[in-house]
């Protein structure tokens, strides 16, 4: 393991060389707005909020999944960035039916919250109003296609740290949804053990406890570096 | 879910089909990886990926059944119902998407009373979309029972169909 150099927004940053740039950022106070990436799960760069730019380099990277390199010059909060990351929230609020006033998770969602931040003020593309249905069926929790983001953390964290793989996506394109077991409706699934854990990484109101009326769906996660770290200690 | 994950299921009937299944699993080792290869051998032997395959299937080789439903949907190659006798697939690719597909889809759609992706009530007509088949030069291109048919209209196209039909009824 070696020790990177690099600047980040102006600042003179280090770290290992094994970490990503998301990583070395939040260590040094910087915060790259993030959705689809949860501390504790493996990144896998679906969302692209988290986008940044780099000297010398006329793409952007996805900074959760971009490892620090010595001598990078990161900037992670540029006007472009901005007005990119407005656009993919829009986009991802024209996806489905994000109705905030009416979901359980209003005020306590990852994509409301990020919204307010960016100034989404209101949605430039046309919505796509998609008919989506909501699972019931599981005794304690529910599952609402209309709010559902594609983030996948319920299927990393039910495959990583609880070790069902209960979750997965099937399809692909618009038609993409998620899944437990065989597309199968999740109070019949036998693999999951009701353990919770997709519900409360879920960053928006597509998985939560029954009984939870509308804004009430406040989120737990402390439980996952936790875990992480006793199975560290455990190896 | 069996109880005991270390002994492979047991074949889902007598049909002999299930044998050949196992043989692919078997060359392959039952490794985890040879997923796609054995949804293959499920498609041909059976023509279609249902919920005893996939289950079979995930169970034999220790897949998630969500990772197997995820890959099985996720591939236009597989079909999880049962196709129609006859078949049409017309292909979105952005070739033939610019020469016109989506009418030639509608078309086919309409006259058939079919969805795309959906086999007809009376199980004649699988009409299926794919992503390019690799006959960009025909555009817009199907394959119709198996022929790949290029530079089609809408009027070729449904008499392909309904030539085939005839040629199953002779
Ligand atoms: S947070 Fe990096 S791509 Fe989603
Ligand atoms: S786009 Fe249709 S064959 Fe390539």
């Amino acid at each position: 393991m070696s020790v990177k150099t690099l600047v980040i927004d102006g600042k003179d940053v280090s770290g290992n060389d094994n970490q990503t740039v998301m990583e070395v950022a939040r260590e040094n106070g910087i915060r790259i707005p993030a959705l689809c990436h949860l501390d504790g799960l493996t990144p896998v760069g679906a969302c692209r909020m988290c986008v940044i730019e780099v000297k010398g380099l006329n793409k952007l990277l996805p900074a959760c999944v971009t490892r620090i390199e010595e001598g990078m010059e990161v900037s992670t909060n540029s006007d472009r960035l901005q007005r990119y990351r407005r656009t993919i929230l829009e986009l991802l609020f024209s996806e489905r039916n994000h109705i905030c006033s009416v979901c359980v998770s209003n005020g306590h969602c990852d994509l409301q919250g990020l919204a307010a931040r960016h100034g989404v003020t209101h949605v430039s593309v046309p919505y796509r109003y998609p008919s989506c249905p909501v699972d019931a069926t599981h005794s304690r929790f529910i599952l609402d296609h209309n709010r559902c983001i594609l983030c996948t953390r319920c299927v990393r964290v039910c495959d990583e740290v609880e070790g069902a793989h209960t979750w997965d996506v099937m399809g692909r394109g618009i038609e993409a949804r998620v899944i437990t077991d065989l597309n199968q409706q999740w109070g019949t699934s036998g693999s999951c053990t009701s353990c919770s854990k997709c519900v409360h990484v879920c960053p928006t109101g597509a998985l939560s406890e029954k009984g939870k009326s509308v804004a009430e769906m406040a989120k737990h996660r402390e439980f996952l570096p936790y875990l992480k770290q006793m199975r560290e200690d455990h190896r | 879910m069996s109880a005991n994950l270390k002994t492979k299921p047991a074949l889902p009937s007598a049909d002999k089909r299930w044998k050949i299944v196992d043989a692919t699993m078997r060359r392959h080792g039952y490794r985890s990886d040879s997923l796609i290869e054995v949804l293959h051998t499920v498609q041909e032997a059976f023509g279609y990926l249902d919920e005893v395959a996939m289950k079979f299937v995930a169970g034999s080789l220790r897949i998630p059944p969500s990772k197997v439903y995820g890959v099985a949907s996720f591939y236009q190659f597989f079909t999880l119902r049962p196709p129609g006798r006859r078949t049409c697939v017309v292909c979105m690719g952005t070739a033939c998407y610019i020469k016109g597909a989506a009418n030639l889809l509608a078309a086919v759609a309409e006259h058939y009373n079919v969805k795309p992706g959906e086999t007809t009530a009376d199980g004649e007509l699988s009409l299926i979309t794919a992503r390019c088949f690799g006959s960009c030069g025909l555009a817009p291109a199907a394959v119709i029972d198996g022929n790949v048919a290029g530079k089609l209209n809408v009027a070729d196209m449904l008499e392909r169909i309904k030539e085939g039909a005839q040629n199953d009824a002779a």
